[in-house]
């Protein structure tokens, strides 16, 4: 028989507020098993838990019940104090009487009622538990980073610095993401290219990374510290290795007309292309899609003019796999579509065009050189109008955008409405605004400069309809400060999109198992003290993928993912948890559906002797466990159609004493 | 009347009792009446030629029996598969119940098997003896005195008209004709029950399961039930004393075998036609069949050794829980 003892804790007012902790802790008082009850203003303090150390060793407590909040929280800190106090750690069981009691209750009475059951049902289990031992695994020395952008490239430079091989995947043909695309950047309007492109060259020429670019992640199995990862390379129809990114293939190429995603399809590029000048690798790619020579045998021109002879039109995908100790996700954003926005008539009209675009036509590497020029005549634009938030900050209409601020919009139409009247004083600017939000360094100084020093016209107020006319774009919009509705004759409107995570990002938070919110952005395994870990041990968050940010931003989070890998990848053993599962061999029919099930591939089957109770010997298949492998998710336990697969620490015993409590 | 004959049967395992191919032979026999035809290991080629049997009665599906005898028996065991019978046989293989070495395995085709209770509807009690002949079964009772002609076809069981199959899945050799996958109508019955409000649906069970003896008939004859130890016979599942506090507590039960079984139910129909009770206890099995069919595309158990059931396996399109969810009244 177990000598329980259990602690109720007010957590200040966050459990005392709708929880009558003196009810509770007497009630519980009275059950099975409970030699000491007691409650207090804040268990997982220094004080509460001498409180704890102090009932064990005076009452022989052999089991704590733990009433607080969610094991996420403090399941370790109080497992801690049990050991200081003599007991195995696993001995503790949490009853969860904030998030899931008086967080959710507004009655005092409801709430408290529902703390004593939850106390009951782990007094319960405290009942059936077991002390167990942790075992150790290894630490496979090399990290992945799924995505080559910006987050992707620091986070790897800075594990790389550190000593450890890191492995950058991306799916397009060149590293560099998003920001190889802008022009200038806020705050301070230093070009991206100046300041990225050394970046992804570093990036490339450090021996302890290798960058596959065109390639994708398609499978991941094992856990922290042993990830197994299959790399899927796609075909580019060009030896890597061979091609010196030289371009004659790209000029001789007779299929030139094909969108160049570069340049948001502002222009044309030919099959075979290079996605830019700095791009890394400095490789060139056929697409399958738009090259004659794949598509029907005709042609073979690149092949031909290629003097190194890095061509190869049978080149196959290719699986790579690979070890790794932890996965850094780095797969940041795209803006949303803007079909859903007709009103604005970006389907219609050509010069109504997403800032993103807005920046390549802004940019010396852009399909224009640089030159602000109407995508429609190829004119210099006169009146410009810029509309924020369009998908963002959606409520109503959370089917058309998105309920959350893109936070980066603000800043980069600033930028874009600034640049513009710099380069062109004649050009009239407006702004429509919900706010402006500028929290950050030198952020609302840049704002205010737009502003006061560039005489941009900024408007409060939501732009309502775009209408194009002859070759005039009508804005009907209200500006809600004046009180009055206004209508402009643009000759561009450029729209600032919401962002989205990347659409690669939830088939791999599956194969991950990462966890995402409803935007399918990645969630942190606190918000506020593990901003860049997943819940998913072994797994971290660098960018966008997290959640909309700037360069700077991104780039703090992308290093402070570094530092958690390196902290990860500089143990040479962890601590497993020891709550894995284990077959009872003598009732496993050896059917193979836990093996099947099991997402580490932890359990082998073993044909094994058995003595029979007729004193006969039978060779019987029966399930293993690798405790080493095994990270106790209990898909196995479900999948056992015998009930021979059970889990340590949440036996099915343990599940049904705590049903049976909450039900009695 | 089956169109493969008994002679050819007998002949073919007498052949390989004798050429020591197999050293035993399942097959069926006489019960104490012409219609209760059991299960039986012949070993004897004078066994085989007398005790023989293969009729409209067969219903009995050997697959499950392979388990224990395989183990307990040197040398090959040659067994004869009906069409459904295969699908058990292969799901038992999938899950590696036995020994596919240890068995020869005959596919023999079936036209449909017989239900008593249709035929005693039809004729009375005091059934002294019957003959399977062309489409027609002669009935001989103690209360009538010339025997009672009633057409196969009219008697057939339900699981039978609801075939789903005449294509042996498995089996080394074949005597006489194997057929197609069928076109069934054997969800009908369970979109009838669907229809059905939440209260009648209850009421349908309640009477139903209320009848339960708790036998345990329907779990020993299951070939998806092959456990080393049944959870209901065991103390320390915290199963076994769920099971039973009223009439109706039996559906616990049913309900928690439907629940081991789904994915690995083949619809062989074996457990209602063992219910002593008539309870139709295939409709839980095959409502889990439907839903799973609906909600992963179309599955068969059995239909090939090695497949994975969508209920143990994994992919990136499966359903989200919250689409189960919002789609169990459709």
């Amino acid at each position: 028989m177990q000598r329980i003892g259990v602690f109720v804790c007010w957590c200040g007012s966050n459990i005392a507020g709708t929880v009558d902790v003196q009810a509770v802790s007497d009630a519980l008082k009275n059950e099975p098993g409970v030699v000491f009850s007691t409650n207090y203003q804040y268990m997982c303090s220094q004080a509460g838990q001498d409180l704890i150390v102090d009932a064990v060793r005076e009452h022989n407590l052999t089991g704590l019940v733990i009433c607080s909040c969610s094991p996420r929280m403090h399941e370790a800190t109080f497992r801690k104090t049990a050991q200081k106090a003599g007991l195995n750690p696993y001995m503790v069981e949490i009853a969860n009487i904030r998030e899931q009691c008086s967080w959710v209750h507004k009655e005092m009475e409801i709430g408290t009622e529902k703390a004593i059951i939850l106390g009951k049902a782990a007094i319960a289990k405290v009942h059936l538990n077991a002390p167990l031992t942790p075992g150790e695994s290894p630490v496979t020395k090399r990290a992945l980073v799924i995505g080559g952008g910006i987050a992707g490239i620091q986070t790897a430079l800075d594990i790389a610095d550190a000593g450890f091989k890191v492995d950058i995947v991306e799916k397009l043909p060149t590293i560099g993401g998003k920001m190889a695309q802008l022009d200038k950047t806020f705050p301070t309007l230093d070009c991206a290219a100046c300041i990225l492109t050394p970046k992804m060259v570093d990036v490339a020429q450090n021996e302890n990374v290798r960058i596959f670019s065109y390639s994708e992640v398609t499978e991941v199995k094992g856990f922290v510290g042993n990830f197994d990862v299959t790399i899927k390379k796609n075909a580019r129809y060009v030896k890597e290795d061979i091609c010196t990114g030289c371009g004659a293939c790209v000029d001789k190429c007779p299929m030139k007309k094909n969108p160049n995603e570069f340049n948001l399809g502002m222009d044309n590029r030919p099959a075979i292309y290079i996605p830019f000048a700095q791009a890394v690798p400095k490789v060139a790619t056929i697409d399958p899609n738009a090259c004659n020579m794949l598509k029907n045998g005709k042609c073979g021109l690149c092949a031909r003019v290629c003097t190194a002879g890095a061509i190869d039109y049978t080149q196959k995908d290719e699986y790579i796999e690979e070890k790794y100790g932890a996965i850094v996700v780095a797969t940041g954003y795209n803006p949303i579509s803007m079909d859903k926005f007709d009103e604005f008539a970006y389907n219609q009209s050509k010069d109504v065009i997403t800032s993103l675009e807005f920046e390549r036509l802004t940019n010396a590497a852009g399909p224009t050189a640089g030159k602000l020029l109407r995508p429609s005549d190829g004119k210099h634009p006169e009146k410009i109008v810029f509309v924020q938030c369009v998908g963002s900050r959606c409520d109503a209409c959370a089917e058309k955008g998105k309920e959350y601020c893109s936070k980066i919009c603000c800043m980069y139409t600033a930028k874009h409405a600034m640049l513009t009247r710099d380069k062109y004083p004649d050009t009239e600017v407006y702004v429509f605004y919900i706010d402006v939000r500028t929290p950050g360094k030198n952020f609302d100084e840049f704002y205010r400069r737009a502003v006061e020093e560039y005489g941009v016209h900024y408007i409060k107020g939501m732009v309502g309809k775009v209408t194009p006319e002859g070759d005039k774009l009508i804005v009907q919009a209200s500006d809600l400060l004046a009180d009055k509705q206004l209508k402009i004759d643009a000759d561009l409107v450029v729209l600032a999109a919401a962002i989205e995570p990347d659409k690669s990002a939830r088939p791999l938070a599956t194969m991950l198992t990462a966890s995402m919110d409803t935007n399918d952005f990645f969630t942190e395994a606190h918000p506020k003290l593990r901003p860049v870990e997943s819940p998913t041990a072994g797994v971290f968050l660098s960018g966008c993928c997290q959640g909309p940010k700037d360069i700077p931003e991104t780039v703090s989070q992308a290093s402070a993912a570094a530092a958690k890998v390196i902290g990860l990848l500089v143990k040479d053993k962890l601590t497993g948890n020891p709550c894995i599962a284990s077959s009872n061999e003598l009732m496993c029919n050896g059917c193979s559906s836990c093996e099947r099930v099991c997402p580490y591939g932890a359990i082998t089957y073993v044909d094994k002797e058995f003595r029979m109770p007729d004193r006969t010997t039978r060779m019987r298949r029966v399930a293993q466990v690798n405790p080493a492998v095994c990270q106790g998710c209990g898909a196995c336990t479900v999948a056992c159609p015998s009930g021979a697969m059970d889990l340590r620490g949440f036996s099915s015993s343990q599940i049904m004493a705590e049903v049976d409590a909450i039900c009695k | 009347m089956q169109k493969i004959s008994r002679e050819s049967l007998v002949e073919k395992a007498i052949a390989m009792l004798q050429a020591h191919e197999v050293s035993a032979v399942l097959g069926w026999k006489k019960g104490e009446f012409d219609y209760d035809i059991t299960p039986a290991l012949f070993t004897d080629a004078e066994d085989l030629q007398k005790n023989f049997v293969w009729n409209d009665f067969c219903g009995a599906n050997f697959s499950k029996y392979l388990v224990e005898k395989t183990r307990n028996i040197e040398g090959k065991i040659l067994t004869f598969l009906k069409p459904c019978d295969t699908y058990s046989f292969n799901q038992l293989l999938t899950e590696h119940r036995f020994d596919r070495e240890k068995v020869y395995a005959i596919g023999i085709p079936c036209e449909g098997m017989v239900d008593i209770k249709k035929i005693k509807d039809a004729c009375g009690e005091g059934i002294a003896s019957i003959a399977c002949e062309e489409d027609v079964l002669k009935v001989t009772t103690l209360y009538e005195d010339a025997p009672i002609a009633i057409e196969t076809e009219t008697v057939l069981a339900e699981r039978c008209l609801a075939c789903k199959s005449k294509k042996h899945v498995a089996y080394d050799e074949l005597l006489g004709e194997t057929g197609e996958v069928l076109e069934s109508n054997r969800f009908d019955e369970v979109e009838r029950l669907e229809a059905m409000t939440a209260d009648e649906r209850f009421a349908f069970w309640q009477n139903e399961l209320s009848r339960c003896i708790r036998c345990n008939a329907c779990r020993d004859v299951c070939p998806a039930c092959t456990c080393e130890k049944c959870v209901f016979d065991n103390p320390n599942s915290g199963v076994e004393n769920k099971a039973a506090a009223n009439s109706f507590e039996e559906k616990l039960f049913h309900i928690i075998r439907a629940f081991h079984v789904a994915g690995r139910c083949t619809d062989c129909g074996e457990c209602s036609r063992v219910c002593p009770q008539q309870i139709p206890l295939h409709l839980l099995n095959r409502k889990f069949i439907h839903d799973i069919d609906r909600f992963y595309g179309d599955y068969q158990a059995g239909a090939e050794v090695g497949s994975r059931a969508p209920l143990v396996d994994y992919t990136l399109d499966d359903l989200e829980a919250s689409e189960i969810f919002e789609g169990r009244d459709n």
